[in-house]
């Protein structure tokens, strides 16, 4: 009878007023995830940031989000409708999202837009990434000295310069502490597929690798090592709770800083479209806690790397390198410019294989 | 022990009855659904079905994408049924849809950036017969080695994405793409770009070609002679071979038919709303025509409300999804339990379920 009650209210409540009429003060924003806030992964750091904004900016601001969108033609469609809807600032987080962003921002000036990992920016769509590779520093140190095959695996998503440059922290870092190291590299052309992750895990272990890196948005591999008794690195999110044995440590992103700071910047009115690309110095980017298994001056070692990258006096990409087919990258002492790391499309030498064309 | 007795005479209102009937049904479970999600029942039911339609914030602009998002399950649809009618079972629209996008696409990318009028008709071209050629092997194999074409054009879904996979990082990869896996934009090509006809219309090709199909294929279907031998294939093979139909010809048609129109719903996807191949531009549609198809009773016209109707509970959906933070995975329960109930009614049409008791051995 209760049930019945609840219904009827709910019903009268849906024919009349419920439309959106409610908290029309309240600004919008909006946010679309490629992924289900539920993959412990990419679309779960950036679903944790909305609620950051929401505890940060309590009844100021009104968050909403659209999960697993694909990208194309339905998400232009999902960011029109949140922008019909009077959501004022709408944060899109996939690189794929770049161009129905652009399409979208066109047509609703007074919407601001915030397009993660891409390269277009205009008027009112900035866009943001986080130096992931400064992490993959730091874990590729500590893989470096833990591996015992000397073979790390490396499940990769797309051959884009971003997970390139990942791969090519990485391993410069391992290599670096453990010159025999080698990397095998497994392309699965997804950014979430837990089936397909969890097989690229198992075919690098068959293959020798005694440390997975991945650079994909599932916890698959995670799961897989902790069954194989061997280490592997939290991404995205820790993911210590799916391997409380195998996880080393964990690059973590964390956008709430930026996306309390960009939603704040709405509410003052004084938000400006801009480019963003932080890092662990920034706290965009986290190192999760050492596990015990890594021992103490590999801690020590690892720490004091991040504290330089914080400190500027330490860059992931620092001469001499050379590039896979022997030639000069960089020269002694150089590092290398964010012009070049945006594009990186080659990998440094030592690593076996080709990058797919 | 319950048993399914056919029914003689099943009622003929009520075979035209059970779509609708499953579409209330899905509304009371959707709604129990959403109520246990902690949310008002009768509003998630208004958003998804009324707020696309008549909302005035969002239906003059969801009214169109309704068309935009129909047109290709539709058209699919509509080439799935010709076969579905025949017995002849092709799972694999997704793989046909793919493959036509890739052969349009290709087209455009080996001869840009030369504009003609002559460019996008050959490119439709191109995708209905890549998609029809897709088809074709699962027709040749059924034809010649009798292996099922069920399995086969399925398991053929998956070799399209790896192919998809490999001409985006390959060949048809973009070259002003930074090594991403995608190829140029067409929505910056005009001659390969299938762009909306009419300002806010929705209206582009596509749409247009899926309106003709549908005329097209209720003539052929209720008015030809070949509408009545896919009808005979379907209700006995055996007397159509008598009365001179050649199953194995029949095969080949209705492949290569549904191949065709998959191929070209492909082609007008990607060179209009999708923009750009990539690995995830393909979003099932071929799937989910599968449901279109049957929800429209194999019917031309059928199709196309059961088409709009698809279109509208996505497109719905997502407007359910950040006004009442629902999960994405109850709108695709609800989206199921369409097909589920329409199959559930359509059995009791057809069928007399008998209760009795076990019998002990």
């Amino acid at each position: 009878m209760k049930l019945l009650k609840t219904l009827l209210a709910g019903a009268a409540l849906a024919t009349g007023l419920a439309g959106g009429a409610m908290a029309e003060d309240k600004t919008k924003v909006g946010f679309v995830y490629v992924g289900p806030v539920g993959d412990f992964g990419w679309s779960y750091e950036h679903d944790q940031g909305r609620k950051a904004v929401v505890e940060a900016l309590g009844d100021k601001v009104e968050t909403s989000f659209v999960e697993s969108v694909p990208e194309g033609a339905d998400a232009e469609r999902v960011m029109t409708q949140m922008a019909l809807s009077g959501h004022k600032l709408i944060f899109t987080t996939s690189f794929g999202y770049m161009d129905p962003t652009i399409n979208v921002a066109k047509k609703f000036p007074n919407v601001k837009f915030e397009h993660a990992t891409g390269f277009k920016q205009a008027d009112n769509v900035s866009n943001y990434s986080a130096r992931f590779y400064e992490g993959r520093t730091i874990i590729g140190h500590i893989a470096g000295h833990m591996t015992e095959s000397n073979t790390i695996g490396y499940i990769a998503s797309f051959p884009i310069p971003e997970v390139i440059r990942g791969i090519n922290a990485s391993y410069l870092a391992a290599k670096k502490v453990n010159p025999d190291v080698k990397m095998k590299i497994v392309w699965v052309y997804t950014w979430f597929d837990p089936g397909k992750e969890a097989d690229a895990a198992t075919a690098l272990i068959e293959q020798g690798a005694d440390i997975i890196m991945q650079h994909t948005d599932s916890p698959a591999a995670m799961t897989i090592a902790e069954e194989k008794g061997i280490y592997a690195f939290g991404q995205a999110s820790d993911m210590k709770q799916f391997g409380p044995n195998a996880r080393l440590s964990s690059i973590i992103d964390d956008w709430a800083p930026y996306y309390i700071a960009r939603t704040q910047a709405v509410l003052d009115g004084t938000w400006t479209s801009t480019a963003t690309w932080d890092g662990i110095k920034q706290g965009m980017v986290g190192i999760g806690e050492f596990s015990d298994k890594v021992p103490a001056d590999v801690q020590a070692s690892a720490t004091a790397i991040k504290d330089a990258i914080v400190a500027g006096t330490m860059h992931s990409f620092t001469g001499p390198i050379n590039k896979q087919d022997g030639s000069v990258w960089l020269k002694d002492g150089e590092t290398a410019d964010d012009g070049t790391l945006a594009t990186m499309n080659f990998y440094v030498e030592g690593i076996e294989g080709d990058i797919p064309q | 022990m319950i048993r399914l007795e056919p029914r003689a005479n099943p009622s003929k209102t009520m075979v035209f009855l059970t779509p609708i009937l499953a579409v209330i049904a899905t509304m009371i479970a959707g709604g129990i659904l959403f109520t246990i999600l902690g949310k008002n029942p009768f509003e998630a039911i208004r958003i998804i079905f009324l707020d696309p339609l008549f909302n005035e914030q969002f239906a003059s602009y969801a009214r169109p994408q309704l068309l935009v998002k129909a047109a290709p399950l539709v058209m699919i649809a509509l080439g799935l049924s010709v076969g579905f009618r025949a017995n002849i079972w092709n799972i694999g629209a997704e793989g046909q849809f793919i493959m036509g996008a890739i052969g349009g696409a290709a087209v455009a990318l080996a001869v840009h950036p030369l504009e003609s009028v002559l460019l996008f008709p050959l490119m439709i071209i191109a995708g209905g017969l890549s998609g029809m050629a897709y088809a074709m092997i699962p027709a040749i194999l059924k034809t010649k080695f009798n292996a099922n074409e069920i399995l086969v054009s399925l398991m053929l879904v998956y070799v399209a994405f790896n192919f998809l996979a490999a001409m985006v990082t390959g060949p048809l990869k973009s070259p002003i793409g930074y090594n991403f896996p995608e190829s140029r934009n067409f929505q910056e090509y005009p001659s390969a770009h299938n762009a909306e006809l009419i300002a806010n219309t929705g209206l582009h090709w596509g749409v247009v070609m899926t309106l003709g199909l549908v005329i097209l294929c209720y003539i052929i279907l209720t008015r030809h002679i070949f509408g009545y031998r896919v009808q005979l294939m379907g209700q006995s093979p055996k007397a159509a071979k008598f009365s001179g139909v050649s199953p194995n010809w029949m095969i080949v048609i209705c492949l290569g038919i549904s191949g065709a129109f998959a191929g070209m719903a492909g082609l007008f996807e990607v060179a209009g709303p999708a923009g750009k191949l990539t690995t995830t531009f393909p979003v099932g549609y071929g799937f989910t025509a599968i449901i279109v198809a049957f929800l429209g009773r194999l019917h031309p016209i059928g199709i196309l409300l059961a088409g709009l109707l698809m279109a509208l509970t996505y497109i719905g959906g997502e407007l359910a999804q950040f006004q009442l933070s629902l999960p994405a995975a109850s709108i695709q329960v609800f989206q199921g339990m369409l097909l589920f109930f329409l199959l559930a009614t359509d059995v009791l049409v057809h069928f007399k379920p008998r209760f009795e008791k076990r019998k002990t051995i």
